[in-house]
């Protein structure tokens, strides 16, 4: 395994793959603040460019390309509310206030350092376990990951502000209504769609993260706009851009990063998880572990809310190369396109790819630190310029965010019915959203929902339609244990209170 | 009971659970998944009976913090305004193409939002318009129907 290392190690220390680290980083970024386009598509867009290339500096591109549009998603959530992808939609809970209480160059150095720590972090344990790892992943079966599923949005359903949880459940249900929009995955059948054409192929992803966060946000500050307990305070460009963390702040991020990186890393191992679930559940054990005073502060801009998110999505872009390197299976949507890309180059992945083609397997994870470093050197001295978007005056930024979000769904689709579903749904959030119905559970569930599904579809017809699945393997009923114990703290919690 | 607005929007989601149920119920499925453990209609089933219950239980159980929104306070028209111009811009994307819609859609969002500084507003519409196109079109190669500029030559 050294030998193996240290062929890896010197493959992405040559100048062509540090520079093709740097080229996918910087695109990555660029891509991933767009709202709508995702590195799905950075890295769909990067495939034909990777074919002139060696396996091993084609990946290294893509794998740049990947981080660097997380990284650059997470720009976006902070700034304007518009995550472009799942994975950084739990970053925006509580980036979004911090920059909105004039620390968006702080609330954006913050989401730097954790995703650099995040993905170093990761890069470290997958040097370390990667080849035990795949053989742990392969042990979870679907019965697991249905109560991996029912345990993350009850989590976000528990850990939303106090006295919320039957609404956040109303959420929940809301987001899966709208996942069980179009063909049942296995039958075909259409539901759902009144026999519309144009929701056969079920609501997409980017257009209910936009119109529920960007548009109806948008929508919102509008609304508000005479509200004087609502009107936005004035700063100053140099607050705006400072990127100073002072040692409170650090303090809290280092307790944060270790624990979240951990969380993300594992979750990003399982196949089919990825980043989404990682953040939302990195963000719903931060709430549960941080004192009382610091609890209230989440959803209003914690510096632990955005930093276990951050580092927990880039922990586990690191580990979702796992399952694809050694089992063949992507663990995400972006693993799938680079896996398909890797099958171009007529790599065929496995468990014993790491002896095979040592050259790969360990100069994608060596350049990672590569990756990590760049990132961060690229960034960082952007931020202050980046953060003045949010001193633009709102009579300009908010048609530019409606601008943004439109445009985002538009280029996916080319159709105006998804612009009209988009205001649609946008009008009702933003309704929502004044009664304090948070839209964070609403999301996570719309992730899942398919997924979720896809699960229990397995678990029921291997048990022959019987509910023995959820207590037949161990792994299950701890998950499950955890589940119930999650909504008996949250009951505990709200009579202890209510008594106080 | 106390009868607040949260009350009300959770009874509607209770009747909207309903007839999702309803609609689940009415799910053509093959006849030989009918009696299948798991066929189509299985999940939104579930998700039906679970909608009924949160929704229902918000709606028996006391609300301790009632939500009050300052209705005189909001800015319904604006919010309307910009929401027709939306749909406006929906509806005529596809026949008049990106680049003047979206400009158009800038410009009157601009406009009815109070700005009256007409350079810079053509500034932030136009130019800003093509020069994102040029990004999407030009560098990325995305796609883009046009039939405006495709008219007067300006793309292929």
């Amino acid at each position: 395994m050294t030998e193996g290392i240290l062929i890896g190690l010197t493959t992405a220390l040559s100048f062509q793959n540090i520079f093709m680290v740097m080229i996918g980083c910087f695109f990555g970024t660029i891509i991933g603040m767009l709202p709508g386009l995702g590195p799905m598509t950075a890295i769909a867009l990067m495939i034909p460019i990777t074919y002139g290339f060696d396996p091993a500096t084609g990946l290294i591109l893509m794998a740049g390309v990947y981080y660097g549009a997380v990284f650059g998603g997470s720009t976006s959530s902070i700034l304007l509310n518009a995550p472009g992808v799942p994975g950084t939609v739990a970053t925006s809970f509580d980036g979004y206030p911090m920059a909105q209480q004039g620390k968006a160059g702080k609330a954006l150095a913050i989401a730097a350092w954790s995703s650099f720590a995040g993905g170093t972090l990761s890069a470290i344990y997958l040097l370390f376990m990667a080849p035990s790892l795949s053989k742990v992943s392969l042990s979870f079966r679907s019965p697991d990951y249905f109560a991996l599923m029912i345990l993350g949005l009850t989590a976000i359903a528990a850990f939303s502000s106090k006295g919320q949880f039957l609404k956040a459940m109303m959420m929940v249900v809301l987001g899966l209504m709208l996942a069980s929009v179009g063909q049942d995955s296995l039958s075909d059948i259409t539901r759902f769609t009144f026999d519309n054409m144009n929701l056969t192929d079920g609501i997409s992803f980017v257009l209910v993260v936009m119109s529920t966060f960007a548009m109806s946000e948008a929508l919102t500050i509008i609304l508000k706009r005479n509200d004087p307990t609502a009107a936005a305070k004035q700063v100053s460009l140099t607050e705006l851009g400072s990127i100073k963390i002072n040692k409170e702040e650090r303090g809290k991020m280092y307790r944060t990063i270790p624990r979240s990186s951990v969380i993300g890393f594992l979750i990003g191992v399982l196949p089919g998880a990825g980043a989404t679930i990682a953040s939302f559940l990195a963000y719903g054990m931060e709430r549960n572990l941080v004192k009382d005073d610091e609890k209230e502060k989440f959803g209003k801009g914690s510096v632990n809310g955005l930093s276990a998110p951050e580092t927990a999505n880039n922990a586990a872009c690191s580990g979702s190369f796992v399952p694809m390197l050694t089992l063949g299976i992507p663990g995400s949507g972006t693993t799938a396109v680079m896996l398909g890309a890797l099958l171009g180059f007529g790599i065929q992945p496995g468990p014993r790819l790491y002896m095979t083609n040592p050259e790969i397997f360990w100069s994608v994870i060596m350049s990672m630190y590569i990756g990590m470093v760049i990132l961060l050197i690229l960034n960082l001295p952007l931020i202050p310029y980046i953060a003045r978007i949010l001193a633009v005056p709102k009579n300009y930024l908010i048609p530019l965010i409606l601008f943004f979000s439109i445009t985002g769904i538009y280029v996916m689709s080319f159709n105006n019915f998804d612009i009209y579903l988009m205001i649609g749904i946008a009008v009702v959030a933003t309704f929502l959203r004044l009664y304090d119905f948070p839209m964070p559970p609403l999301i996570l569930a719309f992730v899942l929902g398919g997924l979720m599904e896809e699960n229990l579809r397995r678990s029921l017809l291997l048990s022959n339609g019987s509910w023995e699945f959820l207590w037949d393997r161990t792994l299950t009923v701890c998950i499950l244990v955890t589940t119930i114990l999650i909504v008996l703290w949250h009951i505990y919690k709200t009579f202890s209170k209510k008594k106080s | 009971m106390n009868i607040n607005t949260t009350k009300i929007i959770s009874l509607l989601f209770f009747i909207f659970s309903a007839f999702y149920l309803y609609t689940a119920y009415q799910i053509q499925v093959f006849a030989f998944d009918e009696n299948a453990p798991f066929n189509a209609r299985t999940f939104p089933i579930y998700l039906g009976y679970a909608g009924l219950f949160f929704s229902g239980l918000k709606l028996i159980l006391p609300d301790p913090d009632t939500i009050k929104v300052e209705h005189r306070t909001l800015e319904y028209k604006k919010t309307a305004l910009l929401i027709v111009i939306a749909i406006i811009y929906g509806a005529t994307i596809l026949k008049v193409g990106y680049f003047l819609t979206t400009s158009f859609f800038l410009f009157a969002s601009y406009y009815f939002l109070g700005e009256r500084r007409w350079v810079l507003m053509f500034l932030l519409s136009f130019p800003f318009v093509a020069g994102f196109m040029y990004l999407l079109h030009g560098v990325l190669e995305i796609y883009l129907r046009d039939p405006f500029l495709k008219s007067i030559g300006v793309m292929g």
